[in-house]
């Protein structure tokens, strides 16, 4: 069990993945020479060579799409892109090929992509490096969307992705690569079909990904002091969603909070509280509620860019909002 | 290359035109009939482009076509059965009846759609190439798109890292002139497209494109090259498309007079004429060829017509692949 940070969980993930199977490659905006935007593939350059760690044109359309040709040519191609905003030029190459290749050629060829992207705010980048677009991806038929939280799924996240036949995109909140704490040894590959129980409650689901994985951790430390017992779901699999997780929690505590980054109208959020209402509704004994950004793009100074992101305490507010009805 | 097998590739060359020409005509039957639905996009007057340049091609080759395909699945060898009947949307179409006119797949010909996004088979000819590189296969993929596509940002994208990583793409550009309805004078500030991939300091040339030996020859050049690992090469050829856009066109935006000049230089009748000057071909075996050809397009037909569809109980089928 060594110290390690979340970004060196996901370098020693690639490292793996590039030793271990030649047909692996990454691809990418600065992910060579420069090491990474996120410094993620520091080193790799060194170690595996130009022909396996490509620095690419700002081109990310092409190199997205070439990563789709390179998968059906046979290769396991790794595309990085620097941050979700930017995946928007590449969005024709995600939804219209990668997602539908599979379907409309009658099951003739698979795409066997990965697509790893920072997400999400938190570092004052502003309203074009700061947004939390998995939520739109989670809506696409064809592709898997994952959302890895801890240093287990940074480093073990990729590499099951890898043995997928279908493309794979994995968010990477850009808070959580400095996060730093302890990994086994022996960390490996683990399953990404499920949500984890973070934390076991009985009063309240909590249920969130990714960058607000530890906020609302925090929050539940926060709601524990005052007797509130919170559960927190970790989705991390943000299509397809492990309803099964979520509903058996619900049958648990009857209460919901949906804590998301990404914005209200039109969200993943909406669509788990839907599937919540279709699947349990007779099980809740409170509305559900959600803690979602502000709906704004998210602006540069740190008062205000807190100010739009879900935070602990308004995390915990809603907890007691939903848990108002008991008395304990 | 003796005067025998400079016949028989004539009469192939003709042959392979005619049963691209009589497939369409018989689709837009189909389509009129209400057979064939949704987009129709059909290919006459630029047969000489997908016969000609499929010539270059070994079996092993790529292709990434667009929606205007027929002509070039048909070239590659897709037989017309079950490329009709993936017109029709019935379960033995070439993609299950899933894509339709305009995503024809084939894995065993190395056909990889029918791309229906302007532009959008290119990054993904990239790839191909790429891996073909990176695995240390000799193959080309050879990449077809139209005049509309020059005017996308995946076109110049594209051909800057096929150029920069020297990757063995052939781009075949099939100016028609016409990006749906507008000519590339209103969309494009450069019209000679060749010059555009030369920029790119990649080799470019500009070919008669109803003319089916001059396809046929540049193609077999340009392979070539790609094949000695020189990098892409890129071909425009000047064609003109005879029908509409598609089925709902009512062509407001062309003279009537443009497209009958363009007819006079009709590669089958020009193509004919030539074999016919040549000695090649006589009434009677132009007659043979147009009748082999007609009885394979009424058997796609019928194929078509009696195959089944897919159940609606296997609807959410190939959306993923079965794992682990």
């Amino acid at each position: 069990m060594a110290m390690t940070t979340y970004r060196e969980a996901v370098r020693a993930a690639l490292r793996e993945a590039l030793l271990k199977d030649p047909r692996v490659f990454l691809m990418g905006e600065d992910v060579g020479k420069y090491g990474g935007s996120y410094a993620v593939s520091k080193g790799l350059l060194a170690e595996f060579g130009p022909e396996r760690i490509r620095d690419t044109p700002l081109s990310e359309s092409t190199f997205v799409g070439a990563g789709i040709g390179a998968a059906l040519g046979g290769m396991r191609p790794i595309v990085e892109i620097m941050t979700v905003n930017f995946s928007l030029l590449a969005l024709d190459q995600i939804v219209n090929n990668a997602a539908t290749i599979r379907h409309m050629s009658g099951g003739q060829f698979s795409v066997p992509l990965v697509i790893r992207m920072a997400t999400g705010a938190g570092r004052q980048l502003a309203a074009q490096h700061a947004h939390s677009l998995e939520g739109w991806y989670a809506h696409i038929p064809g592709i898997r969307i994952l959302a890895p939280a801890t240093l287990e799924d940074a480093r073990g996240m990729l590499p099951t992705a890898l043995t997928n036949p279908d493309p794979v995109l994995i968010f990477e909140h850009q808070t959580l690569y400095n996060v730093e704490g302890p990994l086994a040894d022996d960390a490996g590959a683990v399953d990404i079909d499920h949500a984890a129980v973070r934390r076991p409650g009985k009063d309240v689901s909590l249920i969130t990904y990714g960058g607000t994985l530890g906020k609302t951790l925090d929050a539940a430390t926060t709601l524990a002091a005052e007797g509130i017992d919170a559960e927190v779901i970790d989705l991390r699999t943000l299509r397809p969603l492990d309803m099964p997780t979520v509903i058996a929690s619900v049958k648990k505590t009857h209460r919901v909070v949906v804590v998301d980054e990404g914005w209200k109208s039109g969200s993943l959020s909406a669509e788990i509280m839907a599937r919540i209402a279709e699947e349990a509704f007779y099980d809740l004994d409170a509305p559900m509620a959600r803690v979602c950004s502000a709906e704004v793009p998210i602006p540069y100074p740190k008062h205000l860019e807190d100010a739009a992101l879900p935070q602990p305490a308004a995390i915990a507010a809603a907890a007691r909002q939903a848990t108002g009805s008991r008395t304990s | 290359m003796s005067e025998h097998v400079r016949r028989e590739h004539g009469l192939r060359l003709l042959h392979d035109m005619l049963r691209i020409r009589r497939f369409e005509e018989k689709c837009a039957e189909m389509y009129s009939a209400g057979r064939i639905r949704g987009f129709l996009h059909l290919y006459i007057g630029e047969e000489a482009v997908a016969v000609g340049a499929m010539q270059a091609l070994t079996e092993d080759d790529a292709i990434v076509a667009t929606y205007r395909e027929h002509g070039h699945a048909l070239a590659r060898g897709i037989p017309a059965d079950c490329l009709m009947a993936e017109m029709y949307g019935k379960q033995p179409g070439c993609s299950r009846g899933r894509g339709g006119s305009m995503h024809v797949f084939d894995a065993g010909t190395h056909f990889y759609g029918g791309n229906a996004i302007v532009g959008g088979g290119l990054p993904i000819a990239v790839g191909l190439a790429l891996a073909d590189k990176m695995q240390k296969r000799p193959r080309v993929t050879a990449c077809f798109f139209g005049d509309g596509a020059v005017a996308e940002g995946a076109f110049h994208e594209s051909l800057n890292l096929a150029a920069l990583w020297k990757l063995p793409v052939l781009f075949l550009c099939e100016n028609n002139l016409y990006a749906m309805g507008t000519r590339i004078e209103r969309a494009q500030s450069q019209v000679d497209i060749a010059a555009k991939a030369r920029s790119y300091l990649m080799p470019a040339e500009t070919v008669d494109g109803m003319d089916v030996l001059a396809v046929d020859a540049a193609a077999k050049r340009a392979a070539d090259a790609v094949r000695r690992g020189e990098g892409p090469v890129f071909l425009e050829f000047r064609t003109y498309r005879f029908r509409a856009h598609s089925m709902f066109d009512a062509e407001l935006y062309r003279d009537k007079s443009e497209v009958e000049s363009w007819k006079a230089r009709d590669p089958i009748t020009t193509f004919t004429a030539c074999l016919r000057q040549d000695g090649v071909i006589t009434d009677q075996v132009l007659a043979a060829i147009e009748a082999s050809v007609s009885d394979e397009i009424d058997l796609a037909v019928q194929f078509a017509e009696a195959a089944g569809w897919e159940p609606t109980e296997d609807l959410l089928k190939d959306v993923y692949t079965p794992w682990p």
